[in-house]
């Protein structure tokens, strides 16, 4: 129904989830507190729904992938976990098309949740403060990305 | 020409910005949202609006002629009676276009002090009745009213017939029965529920529990629901939990489930409902473009009036995705006892 581009439900072959634990899991975790962090330089992530999130860490789990990716929040900085902490505050499981789905807002938490194909469990509070803390992110209209992010006046035909 | 029917408002969810835009974008008629505290019933951590984006919301909405009602809708908590009070002041300040109460005492103070704030009666007002909204009329002046979500269509003929205050009901979104606005089942369980702290089994108090092939819901350490990998999940709310009764276990109040009038729209628009109102603002700006998308294109399509309406594959497909348990259920609208 979205305009333009859409992200298919797919599930990568069994292989990845085989292989992807034996890598280092260290460079998804880099990458993605790096990616935070430039969010909240500039702003679009808010300073002040960023303060729950204060020393707590987190585990986002590709589940077809077969990666994890660790981090925490210390000092006002995403940091990222050389190795995954027992009992994180806060985990999310998915397959990767659902956490696609979920950054380009074609498919909503909720709505996938109730399907069961994504999972949080940990401080479910925290999880929502993260939830709606993302959902409260205005996109900047970059060409590219607004065809996927933005919601137009599409009528049914 | 043929005549266009007169077709109900389509009143949308707004717990973000984002969201509010989604529905303004997608052909809403009016936003309702809440401020970031618990004078609203869907006081969720990060949800809803701050001042500045209150004032942008509100600036989005109606510089495209669209209108927002403010959901000033739990009950005063003793001693703090002037949270409430302010939130009131504040929605008058910024010229939002109604506000949606639900206490007895806040709407007198409303329309003492603000004669020209527009009055909409919140469905945790509870009224049934078309004495009962008529009440509200006589006393604060109200101007719509929210019907439960527990009368049958015909019931809510009858308290059309009867009042001259426009009557808004729910067309689509999760179910809360709420025993007419009264509903004390979180409290049971938490000591909070949206009457009080405006929330219904609040995130602090709830678990989800993996385990090998399933996931466990317990709410304040009470196990309400358990679902294998492929079962469809629901809110962890009691009344939305499996429960023994003599011997079974099984949904005893209510499945996990979403109200979707879509396929009596022609007969909610023509016993002269003024306008459908959209539950989720604990939802993303993605299921607010979805639904609203979805119901304003058959409503226009209902407006049209040239041929018998008939629901589209696609708005069933679309609007049964994003449900609760990923099913609909036309509620107590069509039950056939009282
Ligand atoms: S327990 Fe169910 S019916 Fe009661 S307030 Fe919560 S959602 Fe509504």
């Amino acid at each position: 129904m979205s305009q333009g581009f859409s992200i298919p439900r797919f599930k990568l072959p069994r292989l990845f989830s085989a292989i992807g634990p034996h890598l280092p899991q260290w460079p998804h975790s880099l990458a993605l507190a790096t990616a935070l962090n430039a969010a909240a330089k500039t702003g679009l992530l808010p300073a002040d729904s960023l303060l729950p999130l204060e020393g707590r860490s987190f585990v986002v789990e590709v589940i077809d992938a077969g990666g994890q990716a660790s981090f925490c929040y210390r000092d006002g900085l995403f940091r990222p976990l050389l190795s995954a902490p027992t009992a994180p505050d806060l985990s999310f499981r998915a397959n990767l098309s659902a956490f696609l789905q979920l950054l380009a807002r074609q498919e909503d938490p909720d709505t996938l949740f109730f399907k069961r194909e994504l999972s949080v469990s940990g401080d479910t509070e925290l999880g929502l403060v993260v939830k709606n803390m993302l959902d409260a992110i205005e996109w900047p209209q970059w060409p590219v990305l607004s065809s996927v992010t933005r919601f137009r006046h599409q009528p049914f035909d | 020409m043929v005549a266009r029917q007169k077709i109900p408002e389509l009143i949308c969810p707004a717990g973000s910005l984002p969201a509010l835009k989604a529905a303004v974008d997608n052909g809403a008629d009016a936003v309702y949202l809440g401020y970031r505290d618990d004078t609203n019933a869907r006081n969720f951590a990060g949800l809803n609006f701050d001042h500045k984006a209150m004032v942008e919301g509100i600036r989005y909405a109606q510089s495209r002629r669209r209108q927002v009602l403010m959901a000033i809708n739990t009950f005063a908590q003793p001693g703090r009676a002037a949270d409430w009070r302010r939130a009131v002041d504040g929605a008058a300040d910024l010229g939002v276009d109604a506000v949606i109460l639900a206490d007895v005492g806040l709407l007198d103070y409303a329309s003492k002090t603000h004669p020209d704030l527009r009055l909409h009666l919140s469905v945790q007002g509870s009224a049934t009745s078309y004495e009962a909204v008529n009440f509200a009329q006589r006393e604060f002046g109200i101007r719509r009213a929210v019907l439960p979500r527990v009368l049958t269509l015909a019931q809510v003929e009858t308290v059309i017939r009867h009042t001259t205050v426009a009557i808004e009901v729910f067309g689509f979104g999760s179910l809360c029965v709420m025993n007419e606005g009264r509903c004390w089942l979180s409290s049971y369980a938490t000591g909070e529920s949206p009457n009080t702290v405006g929330a219904c089994s609040p995130a602090k108090y709830v678990k989800w529990e993996r385990s090998p092939g399933r996931m466990s819901t317990r709410l304040n350490g009470i196990l309400i629901d358990r679902f294998a990998d492929d079962e469809p999940a629901g809110y962890p709310t009691l009344c939305k939990g499996r429960f023994e009764v003599d011997g079974a276990t099984y949904y005893a109040l209510e499945e996990p489930t979403s109200l979707n009038v879509l396929e009596i729209l022609p007969a909610i628009a023509a016993i002269g409902v003024a306008a459908i109102k959209v539950e989720g603002r604990q939802r993303s700006p993605t299921y607010v473009a979805q639904v609203t998308r979805t119901l304003r294109a058959a409503l226009d399509e209902l407006a049209r009036g040239d041929r018998p309406f008939q629901a589209k594959a696609a708005w069933r497909t679309e609007l049964a995705k994003v449900a609760e348990g990923s099913q609909v259920t036309l509620g107590a609208y069509n039950r056939p006892w009282r």
